[in-house]
């Protein structure tokens, strides 16, 4: 971190750092120092360049400079098929990369058409709340480790290795797995997998437990949360926060209750929701959160049905591996799937699933073509970012990493 | 009366002389209005009590590559209260290529109007703050138009010397 | 490595000055990660109880570029991110080294778009390229194992005069 003079700064962003400030002294940057906490920085989750106007140890403006990652998604997304594109989706939110999977297939599911079997579908909410779990578990771990707790970022990782386990033998890769395929999921769930489920959730509500005992009571970590970063109710919806963090400022909105996808209007679970609003909020959001999923997931395991994992529409769905190379019909139809792309009817659809740090959406266009005409990835942190500079004003300099880790933006998917 | 034919209602008492185009498509309600009335009809879905769409999920912009209407600028917004999200539509000229904003109506649409502006170089009148999101400040172009090849242009981004 | 610089023959003497040397630099090796994206996470699984990195001697990943030797590239570096890239490379004494992590940093990965750089080697000189994407982390211990082995190689002469070539700039490949 390093002082900026005035004329390193970009003169655009210098403007809007300057625009709202109520000190009035002659020259405004002669009691004011500009701060830049840089692209590369141990605790910014990421490549997120903040500047900060500071007045002494107090932050008086500041504007965030995104674009540090922006890969060109939405452009690629107009030049490839609706298959070729799940392996992308994967790295938007790479801390729960089955999520996001989830979020596309559905999309274009709602698009084209397709009837997905029941079977694939309760391995869908299987695989989304494991993503959940891991991503919680990363952002418990990371933000204890920005506040000054280092050992709970170990325990949380090596609980996070277990869940990634389990990923390798369901789909063959730990990590960016790319496992639902439009029309269902890429193969069945073996007895093994569920098996290594069953025994995973079964021991990790006390793990959990022994992360948090470090954490609760600890007299520096609550002092150094309480009350900061805090934000009320309508200003939570106003600024665009979504998920955990706009529940933890007591709005009652969680898209898996609101607009139900998948079959989670049968499962039976809770929706922890705290009235503070600051950044201790925020995290007791995450923890209980996890632990509701863990409750789902031993609900599905118990419900699962037998039966077909992908769906049974020809011309829409590839077929199994095994049939496209001995029969005749599903080579056909594989060759004009990959080659040419589903074709849905010409429309648009905007479809959104609650992710973990958010609600994660995606608006398609098509134009009767194989691959999409235009698609737009409405991502959580994108948005949780934007509320940032309300909530550091007034804060401390080693307020903002708090209040940073507490936000959990990740910025694969805020700059696309 | 559904909750559609409520806000149905409702724009067409506000808004007598305007054209609105309503449509459903696949569950979504879609509203089609005139790009000079949108920061007004914005406000009443945002303001009206019965209505109260306090959350504004996106806004983003369309190229369809033709010569009149070029672009169709998009905003989802969510309702807590009706447990709805509708969708309003507004068209942009390429020759006047802005439309209102509706910052001062939702703080969230701020980001989400500079994003469409660096991605479609469609200007937003009265925003408090319009630079570039993604690209940096010198950058000339407008990436998700459809005349932008995919690779990009050579030279438009610097790069260290080894 | 003044010492080394000054004492330009081959004798005895600087054949067992090389070794020490070496055998000390390349068992602690301190990693300075460049975590951009996706990679980024899997280095951390790296550094995690089941992969251990520390027990190769690379104890402490610091953030300061200062204190490092190696620098890991992980994740998708973009033309704007390139110059924060290449200060941080600057910054760091010599004598450093590079990985370039996963298949964005080699070759651009699965981006072939108008603001990604189609490999580092663009404006870095690399000393490893890792496949994967990402990479396990047992890949990533491999690459560190082989750096381990090319760094205990190196003699006092390779680093007398050190200047870098300039190549021609390639864009958009």
């Amino acid at each position: 971190m390093e002082a900026l003079k005035k004329d390193e700064v970009n003169p655009k962003i210098l403007e809007a750092l300057l625009k709202d400030s109520d000190i009035t002294i002659d020259d405004a940057l002669d009691n004011e120092m500009i701060l830049n906490m840089g692209p590369q920085h141990p605790a910014t989750h990421g490549v997120l360049r903040l500047l900060l106007k500071l007045d002494g140890e107090t932050i008086v403006g500041c504007v965030p400079d995104l674009g540090y990652l922006h890969r060109g998604y939405e452009k690629m997304a107009e030049n490839m098929s609706y298959y070729e594109y799940i392996p992308h989706t994967d790295r938007l939110d790479y801390i729960s990369p089955m999520a996001n999977n989830v979020a596309w297939v559905l999309a274009v599911e709602k698009l084209a058409g397709i009837e997905v079997p029941v079977r694939a579908q309760y391995i869908r909410m299987i695989i989304a709340e494991l993503a959940r779990i891991a991503s919680h578990l990363v952002a418990i771990g990371s933000f204890a480790m920005d506040v000054g707790a280092l050992t709970v970022f170990l325990w949380t990782l090596r609980e996070r290795e277990k869940i990634m386990d389990i990923w390798d033998v369901l789909c063959g890769a730990r990590f960016t797995n790319s496992y639902t395929r439009i029309g269902g999921v890429a193969n069945d769930a073996q007895p093994e997998s569920l098996k290594l489920i069953r025994d995973f959730i079964d021991q990790f509500i006390p793990n959990l437990d022994e992360c948090e005992r470090l954490l609760n009571t600890n007299r520096i970590f609550v002092e150094r949360l309480d009350g900061i970063g805090a934000i009320s109710r309508e200003d939570a919806l106003d600024l665009g926060f979504t998920g955990p963090n706009l529940r933890a400022s007591g709005v009652n909105i969680d898209l898996r209750r609101a607009t139900p996808y998948l079959e989670y209007d049968k499962m039976d679970f809770e929706v922890p929701v705290y009235n503070e609003g600051d950044c201790l909020a925020r995290y007791f959001v995450r923890t209980d959160e996890a632990r509701q999923s863990k409750a789902i997931i031993r609900q599905v395991l118990d419900k699962m049905p037998q039966g077909p994992v992908r769906a049974a529409e020809p011309k829409k769905v590839l077929p199994h591996k095994a049939d496209v190379y001995s029969k005749m019909e599903e080579l056909i139809h594989d060759f004009m799937i990959v080659n040419f792309g589903i074709n849905p009817p010409v429309g648009e659809i905007y479809h959104a699933i609650e992710g973990s740090k958010g609600e994660l959406g995606f608006y398609l266009v098509s134009k009767g073509e194989g691959h999409p005409w235009k698609c737009k990835i409405r991502s959580p942190s994108f948005n949780n970012i934007q509320a940032l500079p309300h909530l550091v004003k007034g804060a401390m300099v080693s307020d903002v990493v708090a209040i940073i880790g507490s936000i959990d933006p990740i910025m694969g998917e805020a700059d696309k | 009366m559904t909750i559609k034919e409520i806000i149905k209602n409702k724009l067409q008492e506000n808004f007598k002389d305007a054209s609105l185009e309503f449509s459903e498509y696949k569950d979504e309600f879609v509203i089609k209005v005139d790009k000079k009335i949108i920061a007004s009809v914005c406000k009443l879905l945002k303001t009206d009590t019965e209505l109260k769409f306090l959350i504004c999920e996106d806004i983003t912009a369309v190229d369809w590559a033709t010569r009149k209407n070029r672009f169709t600028v998009v905003y989802h917004i969510f309702s807590l209260k009706n447990n709805i999200r509708i969708v309003v539509k507004a068209d942009v000229d390429e020759a006047d290529c802005s439309i209102d904003t509706v910052s001062s109506i939702w703080r969230a649409a701020n980001w989400q109007e500079r994003e469409t502006y660096d991605m479609y170089g469609i200007k937003f009148n009265n925003h408090p703050d319009l630079r570039r999101m993604y690209m940096p400040e010198e950058f000339e172009y407008y990436p998700l138009r459809k005349d932008f090849p995919l690779m990009g242009i050579p030279g438009s981004l610097p790069l260290p010397k080894k | 490595m003044g010492l080394e610089a000054k004492l330009k023959q081959d004798g005895f003497f600087t054949t067992k000055l090389d070794a020490i040397i070496g055998w000390a630099r390349q068992s602690s090796v301190w990693p300075m990660p460049m975590g951009i994206s996706c990679c980024a996470i899997e280095m951390m699984a790296a550094a995690d109880p089941k992969y251990d990195i520390a027990r190769f001697g690379s104890e402490v990943m610091r953030f300061t570029p200062r204190q490092c030797d190696l620098m890991i590239v992980a994740g998708t570096v973009t033309y704007k991110m390139s110059h924060v890239v290449r200060k941080i490379y600057d910054q760091m004494p010599d004598p450093k080294w590079v990985i370039a992590m996963g298949a964005c940093t080699s070759t651009g990965g699965m981006y072939r778009s108008y603001s990604v750089v189609q490999g580092i080697d663009q404006f870095l000189p690399v000393d490893i390229y890792l496949a994967g994407c990402p990479p396990r982390p047992d890949n990533l211990l491999n690459a560190l194992i082989q750096i381990q082995n090319k760094i205990g190689r190196t003699k006092a002469r390779d680093f007398q005069d050190l200047k870098l070539p300039e190549l021609n700039v390639i864009q958009n490949n």
